[in-house]
């Protein structure tokens, strides 16, 4: 199963490292991992999205609480939560293509942050699912570049994470 | 009064005073010159010169191990890390704390593939508990306070402080913490009051009750509630091979080693019991076996552990609590005291029954000879000369498990050996550490012709410090257990397993100023080491026991498995 694990970190050198290693060396999947400080500059947050069993999920959440740069570990899948994924995508926009994307980019609630005569960067954000939803609405060939930062997640309402 | 400006080098030594460290063992290097240079102004702690970085980690590793404080090594940068890495794997994988700093070329020169640089912080991550790279010496101190917090508390582990040469140069205001918290990083010690109701309630409904302690019992002290635990209750109790001397060996209730060579009865037992009562131990690949098998059999299991990660890791419990091994068991013997409520005694006494059925397998019996010596009979004899009562240190293979089954540890921190890794050439270095905390004590390194050549130099650093070890060589020719394996498994096609051109052993032990003697008759195996505790007690005594080449180590069971599934001889 899909499970979205958020962390708060030392903001250390090497504290990603340590992350990636161990998921590596353990055998774990990341599927993404979107990493940047909080408003407290000693700590990062950091949303990993993995997949696997439940003995797999308590593995991986044990074995980041051991790290010891960690400060707190919490399985945003275990109650209600929001993710939200930014997605850039530079499209051909010649021609009849041009009204159309423009249209697409409108029903996904895009917005275009980069013209050329030949071209539209859309930025898109969204669950993954919306945006790979956007991805397939789009004819193929029309998708010159894509960049996705991969989901950073939240408790609704009340649940909160912090030191 | 401010605090003094002292060097980065000097703030190391004067952490390493503060810390009550009494060896540093190491070996000097461009990186580190300038530490040893205040090393060699002071006289509080002692610095022991091995002759491989290696042997440093491993003698550090040894000495923390017998004494349960951290032990302390040093090395250079590049190959002087690189060399210490088999050490600090092999610590990590067996929980013992211990603070390795390693040279670091200077600040501005990291990353430019300088002489002698390596990332040594990225190398040795994924084994160590933690690590350090500290770029301004006003971390330095409290960087070291770190270290050594997080390698003695939890569960113990090494720490790497890679401290670049310019930081050592560079100078700051020199103050100590003497106490450090840190946000991230809480260990619990107190188990959980409900859980630990529900296992002693759990214990007392036992009728076919099983007491498996590990490693976190011998590095969290808690052998003594262990054995009272036991007692109170009647419950058989095995260890695993980094648990033995947990409970005291020669006792009834204890039913001997479980796991790959472990005795009939306590993998039998530990298959079929019905409460299985498991502290600081992690139901490895050595000790249960195939996962699947184990939980063929229905049973309960409590599990005490300080790491939650080891806590239903390869197999499930239902009562796990997550704590200070010695404080759970202490909290589960004053419940159990405090009620007059005991398991159902005729339950026991069919469980005993059956046990006792199963230990009249006597699994450790062996082929006597007069002619040739049997391995085991050479471990028999070590145990009756030394009384049961010395410091064991082994390398890795067949004469190690002879060594466990064989050597019937009373106490615990007497057997010093490389159980995760399983890494040869332990065993001489791993001597050196517990001679020089216990410099009365008899010290005795059991070891194979393969495994004493990966670390033979260090004989020169036993004679430097006069260290009186002896060196118990069961000599078969083989890389014995790598044999038993193509013996049993490939065949009998004995792929580069035979060693031709040894060294001899005598010779070399004198070239490097000790004594040495080669056995070759059974008859012989005693008066020589009478002789060597007796008539050389002061000095290092090389055996070279001749043995049986054909020697396998039973019982065995098959890598992948069951517990059930025994080789018997």
């Amino acid at each position: 199963m899909r499970h979205i694990i958020s962390l708060l970190m030392e903001n250390e050198a090497g504290a990603l490292s340590r992350v990636a290693g161990l998921f590596s060396a353990r055998g774990y999947n990341i599927e993404s991992l979107t990493v940047a400080p909080t408003e407290d500059p000693t700590l990062s947050r950091m949303t990993i999205v993995t997949r696997g069993s439940d003995d797999v999920i308590e593995q991986i959440t044990k074995q980041l609480n051991k790290l010891i740069d960690v400060v707190k570990v919490q399985d945003l899948t275990d109650g209600s939560h929001i993710e939200r994924e930014l997605m850039l995508v530079k499209v051909r926009a010649t021609g009849e293509l041009r009204e159309e994307m423009k249209r697409l980019a409108d029903i996904f609630r895009g917005r275009i942050i980069d013209v050329t005569d030949k071209t539209y960067t859309i930025e898109l954000t969204g669950t993954g699912s919306k945006l790979n939803a956007f991805l397939e609405a789009l004819e193929p060939e029309a998708i010159l570049e894509t960049v996705r930062t991969g989901a950073s997640g939240i408790g609704r309402g009340e649940r909160i994470m912090r030191v | 009064m401010s605090d003094p400006e002292l060097t980065g080098a000097e703030i190391v030594v004067r952490c390493l005073q503060a810390e009550g460290v009494k060896y540093v063992f190491g070996y000097p290097g461009g990186a580190v010159l300038n530490i040893y240079d205040e090393i060699y102004k002071q006289s509080e702690f002692k610095h022991v010169l091995v002759r491989h970085e290696q042997a440093a980690v491993h003698a550090a590793d040894a000495y923390a191990r017998a004494t349960g404080k951290v032990g302390v090594a040093l090395v250079t940068s590049g190959p002087g890390a690189t060399n210490a890495v088999t050490g600090i794997a092999t610590a990590y994988m067996d929980s013992i704390p211990l603070v390795v700093l390693t040279g670091q070329v200077p600040t501005a020169a990291i990353g430019m593939d300088a002489f002698q640089e390596v990332d040594t912080v990225g190398i040795t991550r994924p084994c160590v508990k933690h690590n350090f790279l500290v770029k301004d010496v006003r971390e330095l101190a409290i960087t070291l306070k770190k270290a050594f917090y997080i390698a003695a508390t939890g569960r113990p582990g090494p720490v790497v402080v890679d401290i670049p040469k310019d930081v050592t140069q560079q100078c700051a205001p020199f103050h100590y913490p003497a106490e450090i918290r840190l946000r991230s990083y809480n260990p619990t010690y107190k188990g959980h009051a409900g859980q630990i109701r529900r296992a002693v309630q759990m214990l007392l409904e036992a009728k076919r009750p099983m007491i498996y302690t590990g490693g976190g019992v011998i590095l969290g002290d808690a052998a003594e509630p262990v054995t009272e635990l036991a007692r109170l209750l009647g419950f058989p109790v095995t260890n695993t091979l980094m648990g033995l001397g947990g409970y005291p060996a020669p006792d009834p209730l204890f039913l001997g080693m479980l796991g790959m060579h472990g005795t009939f009865e306590a993998n039998m037992a530990m298959q079929h019991c019905d409460v299985l009562l498991a502290v600081g131990a992690r139901f490895d690949d050595r000790v249960i076996g195939n996962p699947k098998h184990f939980a063929k059999e229905a049973r309960r299991i409590i599990h005490i552990d300080v790491d939650p990660s080891s806590i239903s890791k390869r197999v499930k419990v239902d009562v796990p609590i997550v704590g200070d091994v010695k404080q759970v068991l202490e909290e589960l013997i004053r419940i159990l005291r405090s009620g007059t409520e005991r398991p159902d005694a005729a339950a026991l006494k069919a469980w005993w029954a059956q046990i006792e059925l199963w230990r009249s397998q006597n699994c450790l019996k062996y082929e006597r000879s007069d002619t040739v010596i049997k391995p085991q009979y050479v471990i028999e004899k070590l145990y009756e000369v030394t009384e049961g009562d010395a410091y064991v240190t082994s390398d890795v293979g067949q004469h190690q498990m002879w060594a466990a089954q064989y050597y019937h540890f009373r106490k615990p921190r007497r057997w010093i050996n490389s159980g995760g890794l399983g890494t040869m050439g332990v065993g001489l270095p791993y001597a050196m550490g517990v001679q020089l905390a216990y410099p009365q004590a008899k010290v005795v390194c059991v070891t194979g012709e393969g495994s004493i050549q990966m670390n033979i130099q260090e004989l020169s650093t036993c004679l430097q410090e006069r260290l009186p070890i002896k060196i118990v060589l069961l000599n078969n020719r083989y890389l014995g257990m790598v044999r038993q394996w193509q013996e049993f498994f490939y065949e009998e096609r004995y792929a580069e397993s035979y060693i031709d051109a040894l060294p001899d052993f005598v010779k070399l032990a004198e070239a490097y100023g000790h004594v040495g003697m080669t056995i070759e008759r059974p008859q012989d195996v005693e008066p020589a080491l009478r002789d060597a505790f007796g008539k050389y007690s002061d000095r290092l005594v090389f055996m070279n026991f001749v043995t049986d080449p054909h020697e396998n180590v039973y019982p065995m069971i098959p890598a992948g498995k069951g517990l059930s599934e025994m080789i018997l001889v």
